[in-house]
């Protein structure tokens, strides 16, 4: 798989290390009432959906940056690819 | 039909007239006491059992391809029970035991032959940890034994022994380890199901839940509705989208698992080797071909077949545990979807939707424990309890600190 790096191009998916769902982004907030319930929510559950999967990869071999990858988990096309940095998906960072 | 030594004379002499189908091809009635999901190895250990152990009998099983279609059909066939941690351990023994007593359990040859596991040692460390773990199985029954580094030699000569990085040190084996017949598994299975009476409905995919107050009534499925008390899944590389339909998230992800088979070959391999540096393992089918594999892909994956960057990664283990596997030629790679769980365990487990229950995240193991997890399962669903062996399994151990994590890596599915 080539990934389209924003930055420096098509790279092969084998410079990077993956991660899991771009949701990983969206840490609960520790201080929160219901924290450990939304803590545990955010480290053992997952979305697991067949097709559009959005997803955290880390180029170790490469910039060491954190891109988003949008990806189909059905046929493995690569849909895109951000900056982490560039997403804001709320949360902390 | 019963299969016997008799028989097989009785039918060469006779002109095989007498062998029919192995099961009935039947409709959907309008409900069942117990539906259970999917009809790969699993689902079809738990019908015969809830038939044959526990007496029931208007059960049906629907699977939406053919019967042993998914994963069942496309592992590396090796059954053990030698692994660590007091969660696991008991329950891949009783497996064990339950393997070892199959063919004459449900009247099948399954070819389940006890030829042995070796697990190579190329570090003073992984000795200690292999010596643990040698332990913890001799304290469940399952038998093990350190060899010395001659002592494999003499085994297995074939290996490389004098790797510049990874010299062979020794090996933890398991004599009772070995491999299985994995399609004959499902077929003994099914054909037992279906001997008792079990509905086995294929090309019959469930499509939704009919959930009310929150007890399920029933399954939607692309042959119409079937009612039902209680509907038990086991869909193993599907939970993610299975359970979905039921408003579920689960512990799960799902990745591919790439699996590899040579050319034919004279016996070489005498039983399961796997290396200690990387990940390979390797046996050798009566066929003669070898059969082996290595890593997951390692990203989310619903496509049964991987990338090459794994067959290379697979390969190069093979080339440095026994160079002469370079020699041969590769005759097929397919891929398999695991349902990659949050430590590296299983769940076998009622829901929080009544009547609802769930067997999964068997991660890439999920073929040594057909018999267990069927007995396991069928047990959960005949008397609402867990079984003992299966105790650990359970959805609530991630939020409540028991997560039963044997490789240690955390909440990181694709490094287990």
């Amino acid at each position: 798989m080539l990934i389209p790096h924003p930055l420096l191009g098509l790279r092969d998916s084998q410079e990077f290390t993956y991660l899991g769902d771009a949701s990983l982004m969206n840490r609960p907030d520790p201080s929160a009432p219901d924290a450990e319930a939304a803590f545990c929510d955010y480290v053992f559950l997952r979305n697991n959906p067949a097709g559009v999967h959005r997803e955290l990869w880390f180029h170790e071999q490469g910039d060491r940056s954190w891109l988003i990858v949008t990806r189909n988990t059905v046929t493995h096309e690569i849909l895109g690819a951000e900056l982490a940095t560039d997403v804001k998906l709320g949360g902390a960072q | 039909m019963k299969f016997s030594g008799f028989k097989v004379v009785k039918e060469a002499l006779t002109g095989y007239k007498g062998y029919g189908p192995l099961w009935r091809n039947p409709d959907p009635k309008p409900a069942y006491d117990i539906i259970i999901v999917g009809g790969g190895g699993h689902g079809l250990a738990a019908a015969y059992y809830l038939a044959k152990e526990f007496g029931m009998t208007n059960i049906a099983v629907l699977e939406k391809g053919w019967l042993g279609s998914g994963n069942i059909g496309r592992n590396t066939t090796i059954i053990r029970s030698n692994y660590l941690l007091p969660g696991n351990q008991p329950f891949y023994e009783y497996s064990m035991k339950l393997w070892e007593n199959l063919e004459q359990d449900t009247n099948f040859n399954s070819m389940v032959s006890q030829r042995s596991i070796l697990n190579l040692i190329h570090s003073d460390g992984q000795r200690d940890a292999y010596r643990r773990r040698g332990n913890s199985m001799m304290i469940s029954g399952a038998g093990g034994q350190l060899l010395s580094r001659a002592e494999v030699k003499e085994m297995v000569p074939f290996l490389n022994f004098d790797n510049a990085r990874f010299p062979i040190k020794g090996g933890l084996m398991q004599k009772r380890a070995g491999t299985a017949r994995h399609d004959g598994v499902a077929w003994g299975y099914a054909r037992g199901a279906d001997m008792r009476g079990v509905d086995l409905i294929q090309n019959c995919e469930v499509t939704g839940f009919k959930i009310e107050n929150g007890k399920v009534l029933g399954v939607e499925t692309s042959r119409g509705f079937i009612g039902a008390k209680k509907v038990g899944v086991s869909v193993a590389g599907s939970s993610g989208r299975v359970m979905d339909m039921a408003g579920m998230r689960l512990p799960i992800e799902s990745h591919v698992l790439q699996a590899f088979v040579s050319e034919g070959l004279k016996p070489v391999i005498p039983g399961v080797i796997t290396f200690g540096a990387g990940h390979f393992y390797v046996s050798q089918s009566d066929k003669g071909g070898l059969v082996f594999g290595g890593d997951i892909d390692g990203y989310n994956s619903y496509a049964q077949r991987g990338n090459l960057p794994v067959v290379e990664d697979v390969l190069e283990g093979g080339m440095a545990l026994m160079p002469m596997i370079g020699r041969a030629r590769l005759l097929r790679s397919w891929g398999g979807i695991m349902d990659m769980s949050m430590d590296g365990s299983p769940i076998i487990d009622k829901t929080h939707i009544d009547g609802l229950y769930f067997n999964g995240g068997w991660c890439y193991g999920g073929f040594k424990a057909t018999p267990a997890a069927g007995m396991t399962f069928a047990h959960l669903l005949a008397t609402d309890k867990p079984h003992d062996t299966a105790k650990a399994y359970r959805f609530d151990r991630f939020n409540r600190g028991y997560v039963i994590d044997e490789k240690g890596v955390g909440a990181q599915p694709n490094l287990h």
